[in-house]
């Protein structure tokens, strides 16, 4: 039963990385890709129906996680106290810089909302990825199964860590480089010429980029925590995870249209997070060099879980209705703004 | 440690606050909304669409602010209050995942259709959206109602050999008496809040005779709402609030009172300053005998007094908590009088030309955003020193681990970045008011 809800969490997350990764990738990438205010309209209402509905994927797996794991939840959340604040602040400066910005035309009151859309949007992404190198590279939990981290030390891999250090920044600068290129496929998508061929340039740049900087984290993983591999022996099945990635980047670079790479993106991240989930189970939180919080001490209770998959079922697949009708409604490029 | 303790209770009770600012007017709004589009649908009239369309775009601002100053909330009951988490968390998880399961993915699909898709969708798929948003957000409500009255009357759980509190029954937990009671009282209080709202600005385009006709349209819709949510906030649902309360927390009642002397047929202080180290209230203003009928329906029926319980079990502000219940009933007070004369003027028809209660409408509506902040005062300072009642004491649910100089931090960030969230607000919805329904604004 752990593991059930251990795999409705994930399949929350990663939905939640999936879609709002393009949201935020495109986010932080249009001010680069648009060269006018109409083009920049253009991307901004490639992701405007989508980005709020995208953001509560992360509330309905942060909602889940709490009752699935609280002690996970307690630990993690008071653990991260100072990162988790910026990011409350980042998405509550990018809800209103998104919602603002087409509420009144001026010279000056648009641009400022562009930049600080894109800010907190790479931000995000970069907070994003070192909250999952913090995972990975486990936290120094004490007898309670508590921590605090600062935002940084000396930068080392050490038995007393900040959230940023080398190995972190480097799962942060690889995720804010993914969604970058999740973000540009999905513009090149839902945009008109000339904004595509640039969007699509740029996630062909991008591509390289993510293949190198995937390679030099699974190697530094491997240093930082040198078990990561041990479930792949025990359960072949695994490989299955890491598969899945490298399948995806494979249909990125060969993709005839944009919806096709955008696609292979999100295999490309769904196959990334199932492979960090799948190697650190039944681990939740790693401590350093140890399980630390784990599926079975960190679970409520059984009776919890059981009904809790009652009601959270049908739930589950009425929001996916829900998603599939908005996505489908707004299927395709963007209407064009009206001539100017 | 004292001081950790203090700021995380400052810094959950200063982003609630303001967080609650905008879903007490939304969530009465989108039934407002709702009644409008109904008469459209109806219809056909252009004129209500229009009407319809104007509270969706104000509806829409206070939407966004909700989201953002929303989100903070769930994250803190881990990031600030980890202890209360780890100990509750399998059972109030539960509504607080249910709401984001159920509420917000509804809420945050139609919502995008009510506020963009009026051409693309037709007219029936948009008075359903309007039915959705409000679904969703009253849905909304509901959990978090839920998770507060098991806080305030926990029920459905038992405690485990390790202190630790385990869900027993989702039904028990769920059906919790507390929740209907607390729920009815806060949805009335927020339809207060909306068609207040709604009033001031019909009478603001009355008086100032601009867009006169829709702000006539306003004060139909407004006045009845506000009289009968008004109503309904003191009676049923006030009063038999205060009777659970009475059952349940009598300390937490008498303290609301300032009622130190336990004493049969007790009188209600309405005006006063209580004097907690002498134990007495200066300069009452009594009405003799009337709490004993109010907390038990009989005139001579005993009231116990705070002098009943050890100190240490005495909610720990007692002035504030006395002053925020007596503000909520004071103005809900003021409320049914202004509504019941608004409506007794509208239905002779004298309400569009009597000045002095057109303007008692408009400056009327700031009053039931701090009678609703009065009203959460009371339910959560009464609630002390328990985090959750007669379970966990609120000293012992904070994040140890998070020191009193991060919870600073944060907390002035949180205040800066709410004081520019403000002014932008403001900004925004002064627009809207000035720019008026009916015409669309050139994109």
């Amino acid at each position: 039963m752990e593991t059930l809800w251990f795999g409705l969490v994930a399949i929350l997350i990663a939905g939640y990385v999936i879609l709002d990764g393009f949201d935020l990738g495109a986010g932080a990438l249009h001010l680069f890709l648009a060269k006018t205010d109409d083009e920049r309209t253009q991307i901004l209402d490639s992701i405007g129906p989508f980005w709020d509905g995208n953001e509560v994927w992360l509330l309905a797996g942060g909602g889940t996680l709490y009752f699935a794991f609280p002690s996970l939840y307690a630990s993690a959340f008071s653990g991260f106290y100072l990162p988790l604040m910026v990011v409350l602040w980042l998405l509550i400066l990018r809800g209103i810089a998104i919602e603002s910005r087409h509420m009144m035309h001026h010279v000056l009151w648009t641009p400022f909302w562009d930049v600080v859309f894109s800010g907190a949007s790479a931000l995000l992404a970069i907070f994003l990825g070192a909250a999952l190198g913090n995972v990975v590279r486990g936290v120094p939990l004490d007898a309670n199964g508590e921590f605090f981290l600062p935002f940084w030390t000396d930068f080392r891999v050490s038995p007393n860590p900040g959230i940023l250090d080398w190995y972190t920044i480097l799962v942060a600068v690889l995720a804010l480089t993914t969604l970058l290129q999740h973000g540009a496929l999905w513009i090149a998508y839902r945009t008109h010429e000339p904004i595509e061929s640039r969007a699509r340039a740029a996630a062909r740049k991008l591509w390289f980029a993510v293949v190198t900087l995937t390679a030099f984290v699974t190697l530094a993983s491997v240093i930082v925590r040198p078990a990561l591999f041990q479930n792949f022996g025990v359960y072949m099945a695994g490989a299955v995870f890491p598969l899945l990635a490298l399948v995806g980047l494979g249909a990125i670079y060969r993709a005839k249209t944009p919806l096709k790479g955008f696609f292979g993106s999100c295999a490309y991240i769904a196959g990334m997070l199932t492979s960090v989930v799948f190697s650190v189970y039944p681990s939740v939180l790693p401590a350093i060099g140890a399980p630390g919080l784990t599926i079975h001490n960190a679970s409520a209770p059984l009776y919890g879980l059981q009904i809790g998959l009652v009601w959270w079922v049908p739930a589950f697949i009425l929001a996916c209705g829900y998603s599939a009708f908005l996505y489908r409604r707004f299927a395709g490029k963007v209407d064009r703004p009206a001539a100017t | 440690m004292d001081d950790a303790l203090t700021l995380h209770r400052l810094h959950f009770a200063f982003t609630i606050t303001y967080h609650y600012l905008f879903p007490q007017l939304t969530m009465g709004l989108a039934l407002l909304i709702l009644i409008i589009k109904t008469l459209a649908l109806r219809t056909g009239n252009p004129f209500y669409e229009d009407a319809a369309t104007f509270w969706i775009r104000i509806f829409g601002i206070n939407f966004a602010m909700g989201v953002v100053t929303g989100i903070p909330m769930e994250f803190q009951f881990g990031t600030n209050w980890s202890r209360f988490s780890k100990a509750a968390g399998g059972v109030i998880g539960q509504t607080l995942a249910m709401e984001g399961m159920y509420s917000f993915f509804l809420e945050s699909t139609f919502l995008g259709i009510l506020l963009y898709g009026r051409e693309k969708v037709g007219p029936r798929v948009h008075w359903i959206a309007s039915l959705c948003v409000f679904l969703g957000s009253w849905l909304s409500g509901f959990f978090i109602i839920a998770t507060d009255a098991w806080m305030q009357h926990p029920v459905g759980h038992r405690i485990g050999p390790n202190g630790e509190i385990i869900l027993d029954s989702l039904a028990t937990f769920l059906l919790n008496p507390w929740t209907f009671v607390q729920y009815a009282h806060n949805m009335a209080g927020s339809v207060v809040t909306a068609s207040a709202a709604m009033c001031a600005v019909g009478a603001f385009y009355v008086l100032s005779q601009k867009h006169t006709d829709y702000g006539k349209f306003f004060l139909q819709i407004g006045v009845p709402a506000f009289a009968l949510s008004a109503l309904i906030a003191a009676f049923p649902t006030g009063d038999l609030q205060g009777k659970m309360v009475a059952q349940y927390q009598p300390v937490a009642l008498a303290a609301m009172e300032g009622h130190f002397e336990t004493k049969s047929g007790a009188g209600l202080n309405i005006i006063g300053q209580p004097d907690v180290e002498r134990q007495r209230i200066d300069n009452p203003i009594t009405l003799p005998r009337v709490l004993s009928f109010i907390s038990y329906g009989r005139w001579n029926a005993e009231v116990k007094g705070l002098n009943e319980v050890p100190r240490d079990q005495w909610p720990d502000n007692i002035p504030l908590l006395y002053y925020s219940f007596h503000i909520m009933v004071g103005l809900g007070t003021i409320f049914i009088a202004l509504g019941l004369v608004a409506f007794l003027f509208l239905r002779l028809k004298w309400l569009y030309t009597c000045k002095p209660v057109l303007w008692a409408l408009l400056l009327c509506f700031p009053l039931p955003y701090v009678a609703n902040t009065a009203g959460w005062m009371t339910a959560e300072l009464g609630r002390q020193p328990w985090l959750i009642y007669g379970i966990m004491r609120t000293a012992d649910g904070y994040s140890t681990r998070v020191s009193s100089g991060s919870t600073l931090f944060t907390l002035l960030g949180f205040m800066g970045l709410y004081t520019l969230l403000s002014m932008l607000f403001l900004f925004l919805v002064q627009r809207e008011l000035a720019n008026g329904p009916g015409k669309q604004e050139a994109h």
